[in-house]
């Protein structure tokens, strides 16, 4: 075995190891609420270390997890009948997935974490499992020399790990493929609507702007007369790229976000100048069109960073193509609009 | 193939088959079932599902695989851009949606 012993370190007595339970209380259900609402998401951690769950001995196995606490929560409440011994990284409070492709769940603190928690005295036996996702940052083979504990990749899913184990630490196609299911983006639309709020004010703000002038003047009272009509515009231009766009996400019909983002916003507006019994200035409305269109397509493009299957050098490739679009279709709906009212065109 | 499928012709994975010794740790840790094993060698079967996540490269002992690995958030390039560095999602410092 490589690892020495170093005697200024004290091992830990197995008994003061912390005890974690495997069911939740009201406290985490709110803070899982409030996360997913962004609430508090930068500062919802546990300390890093060893638990235990359950009253593992040194035969049980090991299973390795994130310090964002949501992460060590879904965990443990799926060890609920096992014994183990839970091996929490330091992430900065980040997810497993998204702290691996950062490098902080990596084989580094991986391994260092191994050394401070003594845990070749902990248990017998050399293995750990390490969720699937976290193998972005965790190089398996470069682990077992360094420290002599073979590394297991369990399931995507911490739900599935019961199973998993049950079935001799043999995981099942199924159970290490990431799927991105009507659930799992219907999580995540509450933090995008939270995390893309300046966009909204922004938006917001503009259609202010814009809906002062008049043919002749600058009319502050025709903002506040028109101010329900803006409101209406910006929030559907948010709802169909925030909304709508991730829920309807494998149904439209392509593969680029920037598009998928452009049809929902398209027919957003399409249903409101339909209920709206397709009255109104046509000229304005076109304006309306470009800009409605344009930011939910952009909004959509940034779905792509919560998506679980887009890679890097295809969101760049459409951003190329994209980005430049919607800041051109953007632009001429607000120029459009402007001219629209000051010369006084009515289509 | 159950998982959704992104733009084609993207992206930057590699495979030396001439290298690979068949242990098969890229199909295990592969979240898109991207490759199979055929004949002891590893083989790409859904490029177009890669979404250049690394994990198959950093677990290759063969030093077989190559991408360029990176994460797939628009909001993210697009901070890399603003600040002058690579794409980065910034969770922790600011409060973007990727990560």
């Amino acid at each position: 075995m490589s690892h020495t012993i170093n005697p200024f370190v004290l091992v830990p007595l197995v008994s003061s190891i912390p005890n974690v339970s495997t069911s939740w209380k009201i406290a985490d259900y709110l803070g899982a609420f409030k996360v997913r609402w962004g609430i508090r998401r930068n500062s919802y951690k546990v300390n890093p270390g060893i638990y235990k769950a359950g009253r593992p001995d040194k035969n049980s196995d090991v299973f390795v997890t994130a310090n964002y606490k949501l992460s060590f929560d879904i965990l443990r409440k799926n060890l609920d009948g096992l014994n183990a011994w839970v091996l929490v990284l330091d992430t900065k409070g980040i997810n497993v997935w998204c702290a691996a492709s950062k490098g902080t769940f990596g084989n580094n603190e991986l391994i260092r974490r191994i050394k401070l928690t003594s845990l070749h005295e902990i248990v017998a036996h050399r293995r750990i499992i390490i969720p699937q996702l976290g193998a972005v940052g965790i190089a398996a083979y470069i682990i077992k020399k360094q420290t002599g504990f073979r590394v297991i990749y369990g399931p995507v899913r911490a739900l599935d790990i019961r199973e998993f184990v049950s079935q001799d630490y043999r995981a099942t196609q199924q159970m290490r493929t990431v799927q991105f299911k009507m659930y799992d983006r219907l999580k995540l639309i509450p933090v995008e609507l939270i995390v893309n709020k300046f966009y909204l004010l922004g938006a917001l703000a503009v259609a202010l702007l814009i809906s002062g002038f008049t043919g002749k003047n600058y009319l502050i009272s025709q903002i506040f007369q028109q101010l329900l009509n803006s409101i209406i515009y910006v929030a559907a231009a948010y709802f169909s790229g925030i909304f709508l766009a991730p829920i309807l996400l494998p149904y439209l019909p392509a593969r680029s976000f920037a598009i998928k983002g452009f049809y929902t916003g398209a027919v957003t507006f399409l249903i409101i100048y339909f209920l709206n019994g397709f009255t109104g200035n046509l000229f304005e409305m076109f304006s309306w069109f470009l800009m409605i269109s344009a930011s939910s397509s952009f909004l959509s493009l940034n779905f792509t960073g919560a998506s679980t299957y887009t890679s890097l050098s295809g969101v760049k490739k459409e951003m190329k193509i994209a980005i430049p679009a919607q800041i051109a279709s953007i632009s001429v709906g607000i120029v459009l609009f402007i001219i629209g009212r000051l010369f006084d065109i009515k289509l | 193939m159950n998982t959704m499928i992104y733009l084609r012709n993207v992206v930057t994975l590699e495979l030396d088959t001439a290298k690979c010794s068949g242990c098969a740790m890229c199909t295990l840790v592969c979240p898109h079932e991207v490759f199979k094993l055929k004949n002891k060698k590893a083989v790409i079967t859904n490029r177009d599902g890669c979404m250049e996540c690394g994990a198959c490269a950093k677990n290759c002992p063969d030093g077989a695989i190559n991408v360029t690995s990176g994460v797939g958030c628009a909001a993210g390039i697009l901070n890399g851009i603003v600040r002058n560095t690579e794409p980065t999602c910034g969770y922790a410092e600011s409060d973007s949606g990727c990560c």
